[in-house]
């Protein structure tokens, strides 16, 4: 392989030649810097870009190397999501209000991964705090789809999801609440997981509702996923909501047969409608895994119906509590010249935050209003667990869930910024996920007429991270939809 | 203007009291920062309690085992699961825009607090106990125009003690207040100053016709920051209240501060303006979970509580109601006096010294604004011998006084002291009839007006022989001695 082509290394595969020493983590890093810089002035996937840090920390793993350390990530070139903090590097959550903010501390999940030798390359642009479907809600920039530049990658995670689809570099981390990092994969044709919420720490990770979010890697094949995701996952005593139990090996049981896996298709997630290419795609996607083996059956969850206007009354409820920090005192930008306290808060805030933003903390602060909170944000937890109870009673017979990731493809550039309920309705089929903590992986299963990929969407219980990922790879090895090339890089 | 007596007669006290004890743990209650007072401004600071981006709260143990403890003393039901919520408004000192409390399931339910009141001994029931994280402190006119914040004390564990509305006097609330912070102070969680802010007393003041069941308007009062300013502020309070009845006037719900220079309350907020604090559960937070191993453990190391010490006091010590109160109104107290009885058997005697010389003395080097007393004036066995000394007529009561300056100002015990300073007692007969016959030879005609009737004479005499003594007379022995001689 050429110097040139580093950039087109998976994980496992730029692992194997750096473990042989037959290439070295400076090499790698250059090669992604490179094609950072060739390619991001289109793309717009990172916000801070850390050539210095990246080629520091590329040193840095290559004598690690040479003291005899070993290891999947290290040398391994990765982008970071704005929103998960990195030490002494700015840190912005896409939201102009922490547009000055260097990260005092490394979240947990960063330092994991610094600790394995992964090589941070830049922050990648998000929604401002994780709030969208397109990353157009971001302060500082519009991301595009590798796949066609006049398309979103989705989001709020865009920036991960267009930096591994356009080959800048080998993995990234998102953060999904609501679908954040499984939505922009299946738009920009990655692999995605959402692990079960409380499998990998928040500590460190800008909080937008914290009963939702969790952090979660991206790559171009399953194999560099379950690699990122046996690093970050783990019990962490600065997160109490993570949970203390064995992290299993994603990798080595990756070649399990998916022979007799019983697998639920739910029919509300088939609803008239949809696009026919995407239902297509998944159902033939399917129909591969039965070919192996595999046993489907269509399963109901009956509440599915309710899980957006849930997902909006308490992810807004939290956001509204988790962005009441940001008032100018301590940090970020502060509108100083004001006449008094209450003049300050609100010109910071008038300022800081974007329209989106601003919309859900007024949601979520109305439906914990006193008089108003039995009827929504009560009844709206209440909804959750009924949606949790549709889950655990098809997980009573089904050892994962399929369905698409989105409903449709990736939409054009400004499409559903002026109609924020269609913007919502991007995230129809992994909200509930969310809702009920369970994982969620998101892979191609093909293209659309236009050349876009389709996103599948794979559910397992909570904690069986490896049975998802045996699914996927199963599926991965029996297609070649991961292989497909972006036109830049054609 | 409206006399108290008018006041007794037309209207019935309601007051219910919120109390914020600060715990003395030695770290923050979601972080591991240290939660002493007095460290420079921001030096105990970290991600959590600065609300850093991202940052997340993690329970502190101990300050769970604290609440345990004072919900026990105070006889509340222990919830073996409750939960954490925000309490959600702006301010400065509030760096996260929400505070991490207790709401609508707290750690403790119920309870009771037995206090004395001049009608006789009374239950004040609780309404709850909850745990939450105390604000940092907004600084003001220290630095031109602009106002500071010190984080250092976000983050210290509150205990927030709500009573039912059973207050019916400022006595009866001070009683209250001064109850619950030895209980407090027994139990090691709490320091009680108020002027430091570690103990905080709100009010919630109004006033009914007396025989009316149905409560009247509320008021808040706040900004009390000692007992005495708790007792006027409520003594004002319930004064005004019955004037703008009698005069009348609606009372509005509303919060009042109190101003201690002026002696007055004054509105702060009404009730239309009162804050949405919008709670929710605490997401970041699982539910406490306590359970009935956790609550025995920490039932076991219960100390003895101030009630049980007070009544043990006068029957095994056989002292004056008066006494077993004062000994026992700190668990150093009590401590020292137990272990100084231990070592000489006399009661009363040692109950004396400590009330007294001990006692003050503490006072006087500020030794008693320490939680727990451990630097004491005189070490409780020492106090023993001396008390020892003077009652097997070793030294005079009087010189054991000089005795115990002494014993205060050089640390040395009082058996050196006396030796030393020759101030053993002299209780031989033929030595004090000498200085006897010295001071009567010398004052010829005083025991002439003494014999002709001028009584108060003995005074003098027993003054001259104690001074030729220097102070060791026996005076027992003197004054008999004394006597013989004169009508001789």
């Amino acid at each position: 392989m050429s110097m040139a082509d580093l950039h087109r290394l998976s994980i496992e595969q730029a692992s194997a030649l750096l473990a042989s020493k037959a290439i070295s983590s400076v090499e790698l890093t250059r090669a992604a810097l490179r094609r950072i810089h060739a390619t991001d002035a289109a793309l717009h996937s990172f916000i801070t870009i850390t050539d210095d840090v990246a080629l520091r920390q590329a040193q840095t793993a290559d004598d690690r190397r040479a003291r005899g350390d070993s290891g999947p990530l290290l040398g391994i070139p990765v982008g970071i999501k704005d929103i998960i903090l990195t030490q002494g590097i700015r840190t912005t959550a896409g939201s102009k209000i922490l547009g000055n903010f260097i990260a005092p501390y490394d979240a947990t999940v960063t330092r994991q991964l610094l600790d394995a030798g992964a090589v941070c390359v830049g922050k990648l642009n998000c929604d401002e705090f994780a709030m969208g479907s397109s990353t157009e809600n971001s302060a500082f920039q519009v991301t595009r789809n590798p796949w066609d530049l006049e398309r979103v990658p989705g989001g709020s995670s865009g920036g991960s999801a267009s930096a591994v689809a356009a080959l800048q570099c080998l993995g990234t981390l998102g953060t999904d609440t609501g679908g954040s990092i499984r939505q922009p994969a299946a738009c920009c044709g990655v692999v995605g997981i959402k692990p079960t919420y409380g499998r990998v720490s928040r500590y460190g990770v800008i909080a937008y509702a914290s009963s939702l979010d969790q952090v979660g890697p991206m790559a171009r094949t399953v194999a560099g996923c379950a690699h990122m995701l046996r690093v970050i996952a783990g019990y962490d005593t600065h997160d109490s909501t993570s949970v203390n139990r064995p992290v299993p090996d994603y990798v080595s049981g990756l070649g399990e047969s998916v022979n007799g896996l019983r697998i639920g298709i739910p029919r509300e997630y088939f609803v008239e409608g949809m696009d026919p290419e995407v239902e297509n795609a998944v159902r033939a996607a399917v129909r591969v895994l039965e070919q192996r083996g595999a046993r489907v059956t269509e399963v109901s969850l009956p509440h599915t119906e309710y899980a957006i206007p849930a997902y909006y009354l308490i992810a807004t409820a939290e956001a509204s509590s988790n962005l009441a920090r940001y008032d100018g005192i301590k940090y970020g930008v502060r509108e100083a010249e004001s006449a008094g306290l209450l003049a300050m808060y609100q010109r910071t805030r008038a300022a800081g935050f974007g329209t989106e933003v601003k919309r859900r903390i007024m949601l979520g602060t109305y439906a914990l209003s006193a008089g108003y909170y039995d009827a929504y944000y009560l009844k709206a937890q209440k909804v959750r667990t009924l949606i949790r109870r549709d889950f655990e009673q098809v997980f009573a017979t089904q050892d994962v869930i399929i369905t698409p990731t989105a409903p449709t493809t990736a939409f054009r550039i400004g499409e559903k910024t002026a109609d924020p309920l269609q913007m919502y309705l991007s995230d129809i089929f992994t909200i509930s996920i969310n809702l009920a903590g369970l994982p969620g992986l998101s892979m191609p299963c093909g293209f659309d007429k236009a050349g876009l990929p389709i996103g599948l969407q794979i559910v397992g219980r909570p904690f069986d991270e490896a049975r998802v990922f045996q699914a996927a790879y199963a599926y991965e090895q029996a297609t070649e939809w991961h292989l497909k090339r972006v036109p830049s890089d054609q | 203007m409206i006399s108290d007596e008018n006041l007794q007669m037309d209207y019935e006290a309601v007051i219910g009291l919120e109390v914020h004890a600060e715990l003395l743990t030695e770290s923050k209650v979601f972080c591991g920062c240290s939660a002493k007072f007095g460290a420079p401004p921001n030096q105990n600071t970290c991600p959590v309690c600065l609300a850093m981006p991202g940052a997340l709260p993690v329970l502190n143990r101990r300050a769970v085992e604290f609440a345990l403890r004072a919900g026990l003393a105070a006889h509340c039901t222990i919830a073996h699961e409750s939960r954490w919520a925000r309490k959600n408004y702006f301010y400065p000192d509030l760096p996260k825009g929400y505070q991490i409390s207790q709401y609508e399931l707290p750690i403790c339910l119920g309870g009771t607090i037995d206090i004395e009141t001049d009608a006789g001994p009374k239950t004040v029931h609780l309404t709850r106990i909850h745990m939450e994280e105390d604000t940092g402190k907004n600084i003001h006119d220290a630095h031109g125009d602009a106002s500071l914040v010190d984080f250092n004390r976000c983050g210290v564990p509150l205990l927030e003690i709500v009573s039912e509305p059973d207050i019916h006097s400022a006595a009866e609330a001070g009683a209250y207040l001064r109850k619950l912070r030895t209980i407090l102070q027994y139990l090691e969680i709490c320091d009680g100053n108020m002027e430091e802010g570690s103990f905080r007393c709100d009010a919630n003041v109004s006033i009914r016709q007396r025989g009316a069941s149905a409560f009247g308007t509320k008021v808040e009062v706040k900004n009390m920051n000692s007992f005495r300013n708790v007792e006027r502020a409520i003594e004002y309070e319930l004064t005004r209240q019955a004037q703008v009845l009698d005069e009348g006037g609606r009372l509005v719900q509303e919060t009042r501060l109190w101003d201690p220079d002026r002696e007055v309350t004054r509105s702060m907020r009404s009730k239309e303006f009162a804050h949405d604090y919008r709670y929710f559960p605490e997401p970041d937070l699982l539910p406490l979970m306590v359970s009935e191993e956790w609550i025995a453990t920490v039932r076991r190391a219960m100390p003895e509580l101030p009630d049980a010490r007070r009544q043990r006091f006068a029957a095994q010590y056989a002292l004056p109601a008066y006494d077993a109160d004062v000994l026992t109104m700190r668990k150093d107290v009590a401590d020292y006096y137990e272990e100084a009885v231990r070592r000489y058997a006399n009661p009363k005697a040692l109950s004396n010294w400590v009330m007294g010389d001990v006692l003050r003395v503490l006072k006087e080097r500020k030794l008693d604004t320490a939680l727990v007393i451990h630097e004491w004036p005189v070490a409780p066995e020492r106090l023993a011998a001396l008390v020892e000394l003077i009652d097997s007529g070793e030294i005079s009561g009087k010189i054991g006084k000089a005795v115990f300056e002494e014993m205060v100002n050089t640390g040395k015990p009082p058996v050196d002291i006396v030796a030393e300073q020759g101030l053993t007692q002299i209780s031989d007969v033929s030595s004090i009839e000498a200085a006897i016959d010295d001071v009567l030879a010398a004052n010829a005609t005083k025991i002439a007006e003494y014999r002709s009737g001028k009584d108060k004479l003995f005074g003098f005499f027993v003054g001259q022989v104690m001074k030729a003594t220097q102070g060791k007379a026996n005076p027992q022995k003197l004054n008999e001695l004394l006597k013989a001689k004169l009508s001789a």
